[in-house]
């Protein structure tokens, strides 16, 4: 059987759909730009759901992101925050944030300073922006408040007497109980995700109250893994808070985590919504600079897909999402073979020492890009005037020591489309 | 049994540095022979090269050529250990192949050499070479079938550990180093020692010393003034592929060089074996440069090597005997072992046992049992050889598939995976845990690791370090924030083994362990103080109001 070829023609296309791609999607569709996305969201799930902005330099943890910016843009004239203004920054983040609240999410609004928020094992990182249902951790913290936190009989990488023992020299009033989940008492593993889809069900939500009451004692707040649904976690928070008169927070979990999760059913449900088209799960094979157009080829389950655009915004992540690779001899981007900025030789790609507060120079490799985010050409030229690169695989940042990931991904995006419209 | 002082001090009939094969092997030699010991490490079992080699159990095809005395004494001792440790050894088999280019001279003349050692050697034709060893290059000119054998070098320790432990008093304490000795009239009478743990002294009263440090031979010596071991470090490191590439063992057939040797590790291949002379013992690991050159090499033997997906490298040194006038060359310096008695250098009641290889571990223990047993006028014969090593539920954990046998066998879904690469289930934690020796009375990640197949899976430990971590937690193994600490000491450990193999599909599973240390467990900036509470806020207020 011949399968035809679909062709999709679009003003954009957007190849990755992690926040950076999704970002550009947002952005793009609310100028009127006609946007094609297509990407796999793999890496999504691995995210704590935190939105960081910028949240450590390579000495310390930053309580004020803004400052450290400033501070940035001196020491790392190439950092792509550094094509940036605070403006922009304050900008991109404000719409990406109300977008998200149109499409059913709710975060904490920038502000002017990181909140120092929990992480699963009992540690706690700044972060810039929390998921509504993670929020009041920060206040519980800053208040040294009764929290009760809870963990479950089967949920692997989660344990409340880890965090509890970690944090009560400081945090004295913290209390671990494990519980066993409604219908799900097995002993068996269970699934943060399985669990946040069953919470959607309210005779699930009264039962897990039900057996919540019977250790709240006098717990001023309650802590549990991120698992307060999947579509709706704002009206299941909420829910779940009158059931028990009492605030809650959730605590992200290690990957496949609920909190990425959501983002990505969201975006790929209410992207379309948007106006935007969206192929999602499949890998965009192959992409040819036309004179006219841009063409890029894939394939899905109902055969071979052709999509022709205007322009073009590269978001295809770095190595865990496929959008740098790396042989024995050097770090490449697949799909148009842009040429990317890299220590020289393998022997230079890590420090001796993991955790070296530097960070490993292969992680600063990438695509360099003009004010415009046009990817560059080792003599600085541009590429294709018609080719953005926005996120992650943007060269000489390193968003997870300096805690920047979705700040960049979003103020990149926000950049990129402006220059393209 | 501390003193006035608050000094610890212990006794015992001998003290054995270093808990290696040898000196594991010393313990359980003087147990069976009624003598007590108690047997110290500065880190952990096997740290040094007992852990850091391939597993080979020689059949002396390898020095059949240069030193016919050592692939004698090999062929003996491997089949020793067929016998007494049947559970730790897969008799897997060996080719020595040579490929165009190398030397068919020294191949023509390889079966006349084994003979001369005894060693079994069976010619095979290219065909017969490739049918029972497919990964094998088209390019073979000459083939010969030997009996190596691979062995489970944390499975023997573990076991001489264990055995020692079940038949009198004998004790291992890890993490504790000799600082210094005490030497009255030709004796010495204790050790000082600091435990690394605590970071505090303790003082070990013996009859007997014995110095089976491996590389450190020479330094733990001269701390009792004894002049007299002279040794040549050689380093040599190896890879580990994602999955078993060949068989059996399968050799170059030309003299020692870089990437001449794969040996298969229950699920895995090594691949080895560098060998660069160096002169300090400090930062011993693999380097980019002894893994491509390890590839280059390989590949002659074994094409598929090029697309081969590795999961670590490690490194070792060879604590190899520097024999007066010997050419500085590691690849040529004897694998024999010398048992030193240090009579000549005043020293009545101490001996250091240097040089070997991991198969005849098992005689240099019987060497020195023999001098030591001889000194506390005891004189049973040495048992090692005769009696079988124990296979009780503390010591076989390192075994590939072990684990995942068990969890199947119970079939208790409440028992969750902690290590979904090796399946190692919460159960098999829990009895390393309750019945691994040097498990008593701390349990780390690491501890863990050295005694199981937690973090020798294809993510290297970022994901069961923290489901073990948790377990621990849960357990009230840890209280406080040593549980995290020791994760980051683990997972930074793992790192020096991981960097040099970082291309390819690992560079995507490196990204996320790093994405999950740093931003989700956030143990690059371990210890961020909370914001100041409330009440603290308003205290100082008040303060500055004042």
């Amino acid at each position: 059987m011949i399968k035809k070829t679909r062709q999709y023609k679009s003003e954009l296309a957007v190849v990755g759909a992690g926040i950076a791609g999704c970002a550009v999607t947002v952005f793009a569709q609310a100028r009127g730009i006609q946007t094609t996305q297509i990407g796999n969201s793999g890496a999504l799930a691995y995210t704590s759901g935190y939105f960081d902005l910028l949240g450590a330099d390579s000495s310390e943890y930053l309580k004020d992101p803004w400052a450290g910016l400033a501070q940035l843009r001196e020491s790392e004239p190439d950092h792509p925050y550094s094509k940036l203004t605070d403006q922009d920054l304050r900008d991109s983040l404000d719409e990406f944030i109300t977008a998200l609240k149109k499409m059913g999410l709710s975060y904490s609004s920038p502000g002017e300073k990181n909140h120092l928020a929990m992480l699963p094992a009992g540690a706690c990182k700044p972060t810039f922006c929390l998921p509504e249902t993670m929020f009041k951790g920060t206040l519980a913290m800053t208040s040294r408040a009764k929290v009760l936190i809870i963990d479950f009989v089967g949920l692997q990488g989660f344990s409340a007497q880890e965090i509890v023992a970690n944090l009560k020299s400081q945090w004295p009033q913290l209390r671990a109980e494990r519980m066993i989940f409604p219908e799900m008492e097995s002993g068996a593993q269970i699934f943060p995700e399985v669990m946040a889809r069953a919470l959607e069900v309210p005779a699930t939500r009264e039962e897990f109250a039900r057996r919540l009451k019977d250790i709240v004692e006098d717990a001023e707040y309650i802590a549990m893994p991120a698992m307060l649904g999947i579509h709706r976690p704002d009206f299941i928070h909420s829910e779940m808070e009158k059931l028990l008169g009492l605030p809650i927070f959730e605590i992200p979990t290690i990957p496949p985590a609920v909190a990425g999760i959501r983002l990505r059913e969201l975006f790929e449900q209410k992207l379309p919504a948007l106006g935007a088209t969206v192929i999602s799960q499949h890998k965009v094979q192959r992409i040819e600079f036309e004179n006219k157009s841009i063409r890029l080829y894939l394939q899905d389950s109902y055969g071979p897909v052709e999509i022709e655009a205007e322009k073009l915004v590269l978001a295809s992540g770095r190595f865990l999402s496929g959008g740098l690779t790396a042989d024995q001899q050097e770090v490449k981007e697949p799909l148009i073979d842009l040429p990317v900025q890299q220590p020289d030789g393998r022997e230079n790609w890590f420090c001796e020492s993991y955790f070296d507060s530097a960070g490993h120079a292969v992680n600063r490799s990438g695509i360099v890009v003009n004010e415009k985010f046009q990817p560059l050409d080792f003599k600085g030229r541009v590429i294709d005037k018609r080719l953005y690169a926005a996120g992650i695989l943007l060269a000489n940042q390193d968003w997870i020591r300096q805690r920047c990931g979705a700040g960049l991904a979003i103020a990149t995006a926000y950049k990129a489309v402006k220059s393209l419209s | 049994m501390s003193n006035k002082a608050g000094l610890l001090e212990l006794e015992t009939e001998v003290l054995i540095i270093g808990g290696g094969v040898t000196g594991t092997g010393v313990m359980r030699d003087l147990a069976l022979r009624g003598i007590s010991c108690l047997l110290i490490d500065r880190k952990d079992l096997n740290a040094g090269a007992s852990g850091g080699n391939h597993g080979l159990l020689h059949s002396g095809g390898r020095y059949a050529t240069s030193d016919c005395e050592t692939a004698a004494e090999c062929r003996i001792e491997g089949e020793i250990l067929k016998s007494i440790a049947a559970d730790a050894v897969d008799p897997c088999g060996g080719i020595f192949a040579a490929v165009e280019g190398d030397d068919p001279d020294f191949a023509e003349k390889f079966p006349q050499h084994c003979e001369r050692a005894g060693i079994s050697c069976t010619e095979l034709t290219n065909t017969e070479a490739r049918q029972l060893e497919p990964a094998l290059s088209d390019r073979v000119f000459a083939a010969f079938q030997v009996p190596d054998a691979s062995i489970d070098p944390f499975r023997l320790t573990l076991a001489n550990v264990q055995h020692a432990k079940q038949i009198n008093d004998s004790d291992y304490l890890p993490h504790t180093q000799v600082i210094s000795f005490e030497i009255t009239d030709g004796e010495i009478t204790s050790a000082i020692c600091q435990d690394h743990r605590s970071g505090s002294i303790l003082k070990i009263r013996a009859r007997q010393f014995v110095n089976a440090t491996g590389a450190w031979a020479k330094m733990v010596a001269e701390l009792a003034d004894c002049h007299d071991v002279n040794l040549l470090y050689s380093k040599g490191s190896l890879i580990i592929s994602n999955t078993r590439i060949t068989q059996g063992v399968v050799n170059r057939l030309r003299p020692p060089g870089d990437g001449d040797i794969v040996v298969p590790g229950g699920t895995v291949s090594l691949l080895g074996t560098t060998s660069d002379s160096i002169d300090n013992l400090d930062k011993i690991r693999p380097s980019v440069a002894e893994v491509d050159r390890i590839l280059k090499q390989g590949t002659a033997l074994i094409p598929g090597l090029e697309t081969t997906r590795f999961i670590r490298a490690f490194a070792g040194v060879r604590p190899l005997l520097m024999s007066s006038g010997a050419a500085q060359d590691g690849r040529r310096a004897s694998r024999g072992f010398t048992l030193y008695d240090h009579q000549q250098q005043g020293l009545s009641n101490f001996a250091t046992i240097a040089g070997g290889k991991l198969t005849t571990y098992r005689l240099m223990a019987e060497k020195t049992g023999d001098l030591v047993a001889k000194r506390l006028n005891n004189s049973n014969p040495c048992r090692t050889a005769e009696l079988t090593l124990p296979t009780d539920e503390g010591v076989r954990w390192t075994e590939p598939g072990y684990s995942a046998r068990h969890w199947f066998k119970h079939s208790n879904a409440s028992d969750l995976i902690l290590c979904e690469c090796e399946m190692v289930p919460q159960s098999a934690v829990d009895k390393v845990i309750k019945l691994a020796p040097g498990a008593e009375d701390e349990m780390t990640v690491q501890a863990i690791g050295l005694r199981s197949r937690i973090g020798k899976g294809t993510c290297q430990g970022a994901f069961c370090s923290m489901r073990v971590t948790s377990h621990l937690y849960d357990q009230h193994i840890y209280n406080n924030r040593d549980g995290l600490r020791h994760m980051r000491d683990f997972v930074g450990g793992r790192f020096k083994g991981i960097k040099p193999i970082l291309w390819g599909e690992q560079m995507p599973q490196f990204e996320l362990a790093e994405t999950m240390h740093c931003g989700l467990m956030g143990l690059d900036f371990f210890e961020p103080e909370l914001p100041k509470s409330d009440d603290q806020v308003k205290s100082e207020n008040s303060e500055s109001s004042s």
